[in-house]
């Protein structure tokens, strides 16, 4: 490889003072000071989560406070790290909501193989699993790191959706079209 | 043997493809032939036709013939004989093949009569699919992916009808999705012979029950739950388990009789959830019975052995071989062989007893066989027992006098008994046997050192001197030779609990240290069987159909086998005599 010398400028009097180069940093400085913050005081202060964000996925409850999901596994299957687990189980015959018959014993999603891809959300038939804003997931153990199923209805809370396909279901059975 | 008459042979054309098949074949059957699927709900290929839920409509026509002088018309255009078009659609399950029958099953009168069956079907049909077992294995999703229209034109109410009848301790009944295609009904009567479901009310209200105070409890139960094509019929054992798309299918074979129905092992990382039949035209048709279903639930029993013991404390596999070999040398050994061991263990057996120069015993278990699936021989491979050369006669019924008509005599030990008590024997192998079930007492029990392999702790696994934990059917491989003389075989479905050595290596190891050396790896062992026993000279384990593979059984046709008549066997002359006396 061919070396090509390149020479140096010699500096001027005015770079050798220093007092130029300082004097412009100092500019920017106190230019910062007056105008509006660009950071964030992390984690005391959080940023506004844009609508739609994927981050943490979670159970939700209907208006009643039904859990919706039915343990269909289709979010288990779909997941592509396999990071969701589900036992399903049938609802007792006395609990008003017997006529959904079925909803998981356990839910289970470990977000150490979570990739936050939202299959899950796409997936559900029930719009019971929804990746919200929550974003920081931390833990000592491997252990701490799976979300069950308390967890991830405390994490996912209520949707305000008005469907309620059950409760017309239900409405249906007990005074629908039974007379014939 | 007299040979089955030849099938006369006709031939068909179907969407332009020609095929010959025997006269009278189903129009669903020889369209499969040629790979066309013609979607259906109520036809089955082991029940009759009734044609009611008209999913199968095809266009259907013949070659013209002028009625006058019955020659062939021929078509100017093509050049060939023109085809007579039946204008309107038929049911493809109501023809049978007749020489020169044209099918379309592509056209767009059939697509339009599948797409208006479709709508029918789904107008009150409930959106269960997420709670809904039969969902991924479900006719009626797969035909709405097809020939559905993904919306409903319905604005009115949807018919609301029973939703969670029990019919019978198994079976459940959703009623909403029921598509009224009678299966379930013709089953019944047909093949269970138990006459108890109908249909009652009209149109759309028309719902299945069973007829006033009966239920559906007969042992072939939930057959119907694997024919309804829907989620209609579900099993309460199966129940909201475990979804279907994510279990491993494994075959197997039902072991509860020497019927031998091939079946289907469905797990889920080791566990088992539910068992189904297998088709198999020559053996079980497509059914089973249920309680050949609920033999998975042994896997995970609570009494199930999980250690090698010496001495009643837990030990490693050498030093329990060691052990037994040390009273082998003392003498006075006796096997006891069992008719629920597979074929390569039974022949095993018969090269360690040789090595032993032990004499052989096989333990009996014999039932009321209910003509149909179940068997009296309640052991599935005592035919093995015979081909293996493990014995030479059938073991005696057991005296064990039969409380009530189903009750399963077991016994076949007499003579051991008296060796015991004589003083004759010093140690007793048993292969998986239960010989205090099998007619021994606790005293005889104590008399002699017991080397126990077995799956579950009884009382010959607590007196035993050295216990092997072994292998549940659906653990382990192997074949086993029903009643026909068929070898079928069975393949390992789930891992055996931890650590536990499969079965052939147990024994291999006990054979060893009776001073004769086998391989205990299936395959290898195969290439030893093939080469010992004729009858089994020509075979592999590898290379065995799915099916099985019927076996000569002349050498022991004089042999008074137990069992009556079932399902695709009738017994020879001899065995109905001892049968009848
Ligand atoms: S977001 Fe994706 S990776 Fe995470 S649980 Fe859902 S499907 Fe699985
Ligand atoms: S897809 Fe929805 S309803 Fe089904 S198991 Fe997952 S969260 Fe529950
Ligand atoms: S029967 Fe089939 S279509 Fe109907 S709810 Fe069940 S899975 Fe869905
Ligand atoms: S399958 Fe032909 S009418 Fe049902």
């Amino acid at each position: 490889m061919a070396v090509i010398p390149v020479s140096r400028k010699p500096l001027t009097f005015a770079e050798r003072t220093y007092i130029p180069q300082i004097l412009g940093g100092l500019r920017i400085t106190f230019a910062r000071m007056i105008k509006p913050a660009e950071t964030m005081e992390y984690p005391e202060q959080r940023p506004e989560i844009p609508k739609n964000y994927r981050g943490v996925p979670t159970l939700v409850k209907d208006p009643n406070g039904r859990e919706k999901c039915v343990s269909c596994q289709l979010c288990e299957f779909v997941c592509p790290p396999k990071a969701i687990r589900i036992t399903p189980g049938e609802i007792a015959p006395d609990s008003p909501t017997a006529h959904v018959e079925k909803a998981p014993q356990a839910f289970d999603i470990d977000m150490l193989r979570c990739i936050y891809c939202g299959l899950c959300q796409e997936v559900c038939p029930e719009e019971a699993i929804f990746l919200q804003n929550q974003y920081s997931m931390t833990g000592l153990t491997r252990a701490e790191m799976v979300n069950h199923k308390d967890r991830l209805y405390e994490l996912g809370g209520t949707l305000p959706d008005q469907h309620h396909k059950w409760d017309k279901k239900k409405a249906a059975e007990e005074h629908g079209s039974a007379a014939h | 043997m007299i040979a089955p008459p030849k099938p006369e042979l006709v031939t068909v054309n179907i969407d332009g493809r020609e095929i010959a098949v025997p006269k009278g074949t189903n129009v669903i059957e020889a369209a499969r032939l040629v790979g066309v699927d013609v979607p259906h709900y109520c036809y089955h290929p082991k029940l009759t036709v009734v044609g009611n839920c008209r999913m199968c409509l095809i266009e259907m026509g013949m070659p013209a013939v002028d009625p006058a002088t019955k020659t062939p018309i021929i078509d100017p255009a093509t050049g060939k004989q023109k085809i007579n078009w039946i204008p309107r659609p038929q049911i493809g399950c109501g023809t049978n093949a007749s020489p020169g029958l044209h099918i379309r099953t592509t056209s767009p009168l059939v697509k339009d009569c599948r797409e208006g069956v479709m709508e029918f079907l789904l107008i009150n049909h409930p959106l269960d699919c997420p709670i809904c077992d039969q969902a991924g294995e479900c006719k009626l999703q797969e035909q709405a992916t097809g020939y559905g229209r993904g919306y409903s034109r319905f604005v009115e109410q949807k018919n609301v009808k029973p939703k969670r009848t029990l019919l019978g301790p198994r079976v459940m009944l959703d009623d909403e999705r029921c598509v009224l295609c009678s299966r379930c009904i013709r089953f019944s009567k047909e093949i269970a012979h138990d006459d108890v479901l109908g249909f009652i009310d009209r149109g759309s209200h028309s719902t299945l029950t069973c007829y006033p105070g009966k239920k559906l409890e007969n042992n072939y139960s939930l057959n119907t739950v694997d024919i309804c094509p829907v989620g209609a019929l579900t099993s309460t054992d199966f129940r909201f388990k475990m979804r279907v798309w994510f279990l491993k299918q494994t075959n197997s074979i039902d072991a509860e009789s020497s019927v031998g129905a091939n079946t289907v092992v469905w797990s889920r990382e080791g566990a088992i959830y539910r068992i189904t039949p297998r088709r198999n035209d020559d053996v079980n048709d497509t059914w089973m019975a249920d309680t050949g279903r609920v033999l998975y639930k042994q896997v995970r029993a609570d009494n199930r052995l999980a250690a090698v013991k010496v001495g009643g404390n837990d030990s490693g596999l050498d030093i329990a071989v060691n052990t037994a070999a040390e009273l082998f040398k003392a003498g006075g050994v006796v096997v006891v062989g069992s008719g629920r061991s597979s074929v390569e263990e039974q022949f095993l057996t018969k090269k360690l007893a040789a090595a032993l120069k032990a004499s052989t015993h096989l333990v009996s278990r014999v039932g009321e066989g209910d003509k149909l699936l179940v068997s009296a021989d309640r052991n599935p491979n005592v035919r093995g027992a015979l081909v293996t050369g493990l014995i030479a006669a059938l073991p005696a019924a057991g005296d064990v006098a039969a409380p009530s008509a189903s009750a399963i005599r077991i016994g076949g030990l007499a003579a051991l008994a008296a060796d015991i008590d004589s003083g004759k024997v010093k140690t007793v192998v048993s292969i998986g046997e239960d010989l205090a079930e099998a007619g021994l007492t606790a005293a005889q029990l104590a008399k002699v050192a017991i080397v126990y392999l077995g799956t579950h702790a009884n009382a010959t696994s607590a007196a035993a001197r050295v216990v092997f934990p072994t292998l549940t059917i659906f653990e382990k491989s192997g074949t086993f030779v029903n009643q026909q003389f068929r070898i079928q075989k069975f393949l390992k479905a789930v891992p055996g609990p931890t650590g536990l050595p499969d079965d052939l290596v147990v024994l291999a190891k006990l054979a060893s240290a009776a001073g004769s050396s086998v391989p205990s790896e299936i395959n290898a062992l195969w290439k030893l069987i093939a080469a010992e026993i004729p009858a089994l000279g020509t075979m592999t384990f590898a290379n065995l159909p799915e099916t099985g593979l019927l076996l000569d059984a002349t050498p022991w046709s004089g042999l008074p086998f137990v069992e009556g008549e079932t399902l695709h066997y009738k017994p020879a002359k001899a065995a109905q005599l001892v049968v009848g006396s």
